[in-house]
C-alpha cells in the first residue's frame, strides 16, 4: 500500500514538473518571439510599429477610412433594400442567401464587391506611393539607415505595417457588413457562407497588398511623391478603366469570320480571356464572383459536350476554391514580383542625405 | 592614443568612369579631431559613406573600430554615429520622441530610452525644446538635436558631414564647442567634414585636405602649412611712423637674411630667409622711427586652401 501511494506521489510530481518546464518553455518562447533581449523590442517590429502608428494618425488614412467606410455603409444598404426581390426560393442561389449581402444591389449604388475591388487599389496606393522617397526627402533615411539595423528591415517593416493595416481595415468592415446584415435580415450565415467571406476578405487583403507592392516599388524608383504617386494611380485608372477596352479593341479587330469553324472561334475566345487576365483588377473581379457566387461554374467558356450531364448546382467551396486558383496564384505572383523588385532596387540605392 | 580607429586603405569609389575617391589611405587615431577639408565635390560625402557601410567601395578596404564596413556594416553602425548633411527628423514627431525611436532602434528598451532621450537633450542644450515637434525646429536646433541622436546610443566615433552647414556664425561657434567639449569629455573619435576653413581650424586636431577624390595632404595646421610653404620667404609687416621712410628702407636692406622690402605708404613688406621680426623691430627704432603694428605673416588654413583650389589646381 506504502509502494503503491508513493508511486502514485512520484507521477504526481513529475507530471507538475513537467507541466512547469513546459509552462517556462512556453513562456521562453514567447518572451523570444517578443524580444530580441532584457525587454528592448526587436529593431523590425520597433520600425513596423512605428509606421502602423503613422498610418492611423496621417490624414491621408483617415479620409480614406472614412471613404470606404461610407461606401460600404452605402452598398450595405442598398442590397439590404433589394434583398426581397433578390430572394428566389427555388434558384440554386437561393441557399446562398447570405453572400447576396455583398454581390447584389439596387442598381442606385455598386455592390461592396464592386466598391472593393474599386477603392482597394486606391487605399493600397495611398498607403505606399511616398514609403521611402518621403523619407528621403525629408532626410530621415539615411538617419535611420545610419543605426544598426540591416537594410532591408526597413522596405519590410513599411510592407508588413501597411499590409497589417489594410487587413484589420478589411476584417473589421467585412465583419462589420456581416453582423449588420445577420441584424437586420435576422440569418445568420452557414459556415460554408462564412468560409466564403473569409476567403473573399483575404482575396482583397491580397489584392491591395498588389497595389501597395506596386506604389512601394514606384516610392523606390522616383524621387518625388507627386510622381509615383501620379504613377501608381495612372496604372490603376489604366487596368481599371482603359485595359478592357483596349483587350475589347484588340478582340474586334481579330475576330474570326462568322463562317469560321467553331475551333478557331474557340481560339479566339480564349486569346481574348488570356489578355484579359493580364490585368490584375479582372484576377480581382474573377476571383470574388467565383468565390461569392457558387452558381458559377467555370471563368472560362465551355463547350456544349462539357455541360452535357452536369447538375445546375452551386459548387462546393472547394470546388469554387478550386476554380480560382489560377488566379490566386497570378495574383500572388504579381504582388511577389513588385516587392522582389522594390527590394533589389532598394538594396543597391545609394542612401544620400537628400 | 596611436591606435588608428578609423582605418581606410586604398579606397576608390567609381561612378561609372567617374572617380569619386581614388586610393585614399587615411588613418585616424583613438580621440583625435579630424578633420575632413576640401572643396565641394571633391568625395569628401562619399568617403564618409563608405565607412558607414552605407555604400559600397569599388576597391579597398574601409575598418572602423578594428570591423570592416563594407562586410559587416551593422556591426560598424553600432559603434559609429552618423550625422549625415542636412539631417530630417520626422515631423510629426516631437524632438523627445524621435530620440526615443533611434533609441530604440539601438535595442534600448523604451524606458530607459526616454531616460536616456532626455539627458541628450540637457546636453545638447534643448531641453526646453524636447516636446516641440521636430517640424516647427531651425536648423540650428535640427543640427543640434542631431548630435544628440548620434550621441544616444554611446558611440566611440561620431562622424559628422558637414555639420556647420547653413548655420549662423553663433550657431556654428556653439555646435563647434559642443562637438569640442564632447571629444574632450568622453574621449570620443570625431571626423568632421567641412568646406568651411575657419571652423575646422578651431576645432581639429589635424586635418586632410580632399581635392578630386584624393587626399592631397594631412597633419596639423601648423606642420601643413610648413609642408606647404617650405622654402619660401617669411613675410614680416611692419607699419611704421617716420618722416623719413628712405632711411628705414635703407637700413632694413642692410639686414642680414633680408630679401626685398617693399613699401606702400607707411606699411612696409619684408621679405627675409628666416625669422629675423625681433631684429627688423630693432632696426627700425634704431632709424630713429616708430612702430604702430608689427606682423609676422603666418600661414593659415586659408592660404593652405588657396594654394591647393585656386592656384594650384594643375599642380593636383
Amino acid at each position: 500500500m506504502y509502494k503503491v501511494l508513493k508511486r502514485q506521489e512520484l507521477l504526481e510530481k513529475g507530471r507538475k514538473e513537467l507541466e512547469e518546464l513546459i509552462k517556462s518553455a512556453r513562456q521562453l518562447k514567447i518572451r523570444e518571439l517578443l524580444s530580441s533581449k532584457g525587454g528592448a523590442d526587436h529593431p523590425f517590429w520597433v520600425i513596423v510599429s512605428k509606421e502602423i502608428s503613422d498610418h492611423v494618425r496621417s490624414w491621408r488614412f483617415i479620409i480614406l477610412l472614412g471613404l470606404i467606410a461610407l461606401t460600404c455603409l452605402g452598398s450595405l444598404y442598398t442590397s439590404l433594400t433589394s434583398m426581397g426581390e433578390a430572394v428566389d426560393a427555388d434558384s440554386a442561389e437561393g441557399a446562398f442567401f447570405f453572400l447576396k449581402l455583398f454581390t447584389i444591389t439596387d442598381g442606385t449604388l455598386p455592390s461592396y464587391v464592386v466598391f472593393v475591388g474599386f477603392l482597394g487599389p486606391l487605399l493600397g496606393i495611398g498607403l505606399g506611393f511616398d514609403a521611402v522617397n518621403s523619407e528621403q526627402s525629408r532626410g530621415t533615411l539615411s538617419r535611420v539607415m545610419s543605426q544598426p539595423i540591416h537594410r532591408d528591415y526597413l522596405i519590410n517593416a513599411k510592407f508588413v505595417a501597411a499590409l497589417t493595416v489594410i487587413s484589420v481595415l478589411f476584417f473589421a468592415l467585412a465583419f462589420m457588413v456581416m453582423g449588420l446584415g445577420i441584424l437586420s435580415i435576422g440569418i445568420p450565415p452557414t459556415l460554408e457562407e462564412f468560409m466564403r467571406i473569409l476567403a473573399f476578405i483575404l482575396l482583397s487583403i491580397l489584392y491591395v497588398a498588389f497595389w501597395l507592392n506596386l506604389s512601394i516599388l514606384f516610392s523606390v524608383r522616383f524621387r518625388q511623391a507627386a510622381t509615383s504617386a501620379l504613377s501608381a494611380i495612372a496604372a490603376w485608372v489604366f487596368f481599371s478603366v482603359f485595359y478592357g477596352m483596349i483587350v475589347n479593341v484588340i478582340a474586334r479587330v481579330t475576330q474570326p469570320g462568322a463562317m469560321s469553324g467553331p475551333g478557331k472561334q474557340l481560339a479566339h475566345q480564349k486569346f481574348t480571356m488570356i489578355l484579359q487576365d493580364l490585368s490584375p483588377s479582372q484576377l480581382f473581379s474573377d476571383a470574388t464572383l467565383t468565390l461569392l457566387m457558387p452558381s458559377v461554374r467555370s471563368l472560362g467558356p465551355l463547350t456544349r459536350a462539357q455541360v452535357v450531364g452536369a447538375i445546375p448546382s452551386p459548387l462546393p467551396f472547394g470546388q469554387s476554391l478550386l476554380l480560382v486558383w489560377p488566379q490566386l496564384t497570378g495574383l500572388v505572383a504579381v504582388t511577389v514580383i513588385c516587392f522582389a523588385l522594390s527590394y533589389v532596387y532598394f538594396m543597391r540605392k545609394e542612401i544620400r542625405s537628400r | 592614443m596611436d591606435e588608428p580607429i578609423i582605418e581606410l586603405k586604398e579606397l576608390t569609389k567609381k561612378y561609372g568612369s567617374f572617380t569619386a575617391v581614388d586610393r585614399l589611405d587615411l588613418s585616424v587615431s583613438r580621440g583625435e579631431v579630424f578633420g575632413l577639408l576640401g572643396p565641394n565635390g571633391a568625395g569628401k560625402s562619399t568617403s564618409i559613406l563608405m565607412m558607414t557601410g552605407l555604400t559600397e567601395p569599388t576597391s579597398g578596404s574601409v575598418h572602423v573600430c578594428g570591423v570592416n564596413s563594407t562586410s559587416k556594416p551593422v556591426e560598424v553602425k553600432r559603434r559609429v554615429g552618423y550625422l549625415p548633411e542636412d539631417v530630417g527628423f520626422y515631423p510629426e514627431f516631437s524632438g523627445l520622441e524621435n530620440l526615443v525611436y533611434t533609441a530604440r532602434l539601438n535595442g534600448i528598451p523604451t524606458g530607459p530610452a526616454r531616460n536616456k532621450a532626455k539627458e541628450m537633450l540637457d546636453r545638447v542644450g534643448l531641453t526646453d525644446q524636447g516636446k516641440k515637434r521636430t517640424g516647427t525646429y531651425s536648423r540650428g536646433m535640427r543640427q543640434r538635436l542631431g548630435l544628440a541622436d548620434v550621441l544616444i546610443k554611446t558611440p566611440q566615433v561620431i562622424i559628422l558631414d558637414e555639420p556647420t552647414l547653413g548655420l549662423d556664425p553663433e550657431g556654428v561657434r556653439e555646435l563647434l564647442e559642443l562637438i569640442r567639449r564632447l571629444s574632450k569629455e568622453e574621449g570620443l573619435t570625431v571626423l568632421l567634414s567641412s568646406h568651411q576653413l575657419h571652423q575646422v581650424q578651431q576645432v581639429c586636431d589635424r586635418v586632410g585636405v580632399f581635392v578630386g577624390g584624393k587626399l592631397i595632404a594631412q597633419g596639423d595646421i601648423p606642420q601643413l602649412s610648413r609642408e606647404l610653404f617650405a622654402g619660401e620667404a617669411f613675410i614680416v609687416e611692419a607699419r611704421v611712423a617716420t618722416r623719413t621712410f628712405k632711411k628705414v628702407k635703407e637700413h632694413l636692406e642692410q639686414l642680414d637674411g633680408v630679401n626685398t622690402v617693399t613699401r606702400e605708404q607707411e606699411l612696409f613688406r619684408i621679405s627675409c630667409t628666416r625669422d629675423i621680426t625681433a631684429e627688423i623691430s630693432k632696426e627700425i627704432i634704431s632709424a630713429g622711427a616708430g612702430i604702430t603694428w608689427l606682423k609676422r605673416q603666418e600661414y593659415g588654413l586659408d592660404d593652405i586652401y588657396h594654394r591647393y583650389f585656386e592656384g594650384g589646381t594643375e599642380n593636383v
